[in-house]
């Protein structure tokens, strides 16, 4: 994996919650690690309200959060431009949803591209709008364009909540394989909840356990 | 056929609307229902139907009344602001006998407020949604399940009486991801519309829809016309939700989001051998009087709980005669009561730590 991770795909496909586990998990691994929250576009369940539990974790938690307040305003902070230093250590980035939310990207493009990155696509076969691999791959390009830069691999997030089974995630994996086909990504992994993990055993190749981190504020 | 999907509660009620048949839908952004409107934009010119962006929300919503006197089912969404800017619109509908569809995706206020969930816009929906003597048929959702569920039923109802039906959310409700089953949906109104003005090409009579009446005895006699249909759904159309009332002694009363944190305090509270329950009003208006006044019986005390400084709370006094004491919870402004501090206020109902 390049220094720096760009998380990006439909919005609700699952970006917040796999960027959180990424940092969270090489955070425990004892590394020097940078979380930026660069959803503009939505207001809600976003990284930066994640921010207590992450800095507690040591993780750097950038985030355009104009004084604590909820306002969406579509700025961004100049903190951005420490992440191309490399002793900042590894970065990962969790980009706001569709192409509207990717546009925030590319206004550092020419920066990735000399520092190198790697750019996973989130795809989840629970939303309608990418549910057909078509579709998932007419998404990405919308992405691209937005952003100006190449997505290098695929992760299947297909999930459908607290309620998903073993069953939804091992039913998603043909669907993963469909996209990867179109869209010549690899399939770097398939996640699912922690608690399914046990029943799915070895049925599902690559597959990445997470917490499920982002929750509905009474179940908590 | 139905499918489980994952979606936003916004997706969730534009997604139901067109399976109810809604091909029409006029929109203004605001947040937290931007995407209602983008859903709208993407799906309705691929299946005919009709997305249009107006140029303010009162442009909108005559849109909808110009919709709806065609007899087509037609919707408009916004949250708080934006409502206030279409109640004349929503009163010029029910003054006309008009049904359409009205989403609020609730936020802080007043004025221009915040962006976070709230509730404080019950008095608007039940009490004054627009001048004049009228209601809307008000319903409120606390999951998205229900939200789809409700938009259908709401499109029914408002064609079955002739009025508007307005979805009260709440940017959590909007915002927030739950697995949903969509059926089919009806695909369409359920009464003929024998009313509607939408071209007699000389076969019949032409249709007025209209809501100026110079003649105060004509006026007087329509509204009071419409007051009996009123007292129809008052005793027909009301909706809510008991849970582990049978034998409660402390009852919350709370909806939509409100609700949901609700009950997880009311299942806290009785595995601390508190004997709560829980009123989950579904419909606002017609308000589920007579639920609440049949849990009073065993019920020592009410506890309202709102994301507003205590608006529903009145008419859960009223709904059993002031007979036992009501407090209130609330948190407003945006912030969403956690389990934990409702339980909290459960506890101080019962008298303390038991």
């Amino acid at each position: 994996m390049k220094r720096i991770t760009l998380i990006c795909g439909h919005y609700g496909s699952g970006k917040t919650n796999l960027a959180l586990n990424m940092a969270l998990e090489a955070a425990k691994s004892g590394e020097k690690i940078t979380l930026v929250d660069l959803d503009i576009v939505n207001p809600y369940f976003r990284t930066v309200d994640y921010t207590e539990v992450l800095e507690k974790q040591g993780i750097n938690v950038i985030a355009q959060n104009l004084e604590g307040t909820t306002v969406d305003a579509p700025a961004l902070t100049a903190r951005m431009f420490s992440i191309f230093d490399e002793s900042m250590g590894r970065v990962i980035v969790d980009v706001g949803g569709d192409d509207v939310g990717a546009t925030a990207l590319g206004r550092f493009a020419q920066r990735f591209n000399e520092s190198g990155y790697d750019m996973l696509y989130v795809i989840n076969r629970n939303r309608k709008f990418i549910s057909e691999p078509d579709e998932a791959a007419s998404l990405l390009g919308e992405i691209e364009t937005a952003c100006r830069l190449k997505a290098t691999a695929l992760v299947n997030n297909s999930h459908l909540g607290p309620q998903t089974t073993a069953q939804d995630v091992i039913d998603s994996v043909p669907y993963a394989k469909a996209v990867s086909k179109v869209t010549g990504l690899p399939l770097l992994m398939t996640t699912a909840p922690k608690a399914v993990c046990d029943e799915i055993g070895d049925r599902v190749d690559n597959l990445y356990p997470v917490d499920v981190v982002v929750r509905l504020p009474w179940d908590n | 056929m139905s499918e489980r999907v994952l979606m936003k509660g916004n997706e969730a009620l534009a997604e139901a609307a067109i399976r109810a048949g809604c091909r029409h839908f006029f929109g203004y952004p605001i947040t937290p229902q931007t995407e209602l409107a983008a859903y709208m934009s993407k799906v309705m010119p691929k299946i005919g139907g009709t997305y249009l962006q107006a140029e303010s929300e009162i442009a909108a919503v005559n849109m909808v009344l110009g919709a709806a006197s065609a007899g087509v089912r037609a919707m408009t969404s916004s949250s708080s602001p934006g409502i206030s800017l279409k109640t004349e619109g929503i009163s010029y509908m029910a003054g006309s006998d008009l049904p359409a569809v009205i989403i609020n995706v609730q936020r802080g206020g007043p004025g221009l407020g915040g962006i976070q969930p709230s509730q404080a816009d019950y008095w608007q929906a039940t009490k004054a949604p627009g001048h004049g003597d009228l209601h809307v048929l008000v319903f409120a959702p606390s999951s998205v399940q229900e939200m789809v569920d409700l938009v259908g039923h709401a499109f029914d109802k408002a064609d079955e009486y002739r009025m508007p039906a307005m979805i009260l959310a709440d940017g959590m409700l909007g915002q927030m991801m739950e697995p949903v089953a969509i059926g089919e949906g009806s695909g369409g109104s359920n009464v003929e519309k024998p009313w509607a003005a939408n071209g007699h090409k000389g076969g019949r009579k032409h249709n007025i829809v209209n809501s100026l009446y110079l003649q105060a005895a004509d006026l007087e006699r329509l509204v009071k016309e419409r007051f009996e249909r009123y007292a129809v759904i008052e005793e027909k159309e009301a909706m809510s939700e008991s849970y582990m009332t049978e034998d409660a002694e402390y009852i919350v009363v709370a909806y939509g989001a409100s609700a949901r944190v609700a009950k997880a305090a009311v299942r806290e509270a009785r595995s601390q051998g508190i004997k709560a329950g829980l009123i989950r009003p579904i419909t606002l208006w017609p308000f589920p009087k007579k639920a609440i006044k049949d849990a009073a019986e065993n019920a020592k005390a009410f506890l309202c709980v709102e994301m507003s400084m205590g608006q529903m709370i009145d008419d859960v006094k009223l709904a059993i005669e002031c007979s036992r004491p009501v407090e209130f919870f609330g948190r407003t402004g945006g912030i969403i009561p956690t389990p934990a501090e409702v339980l909290e206020n459960i506890k101080k109902l019962a008298g303390g730590d038991k």
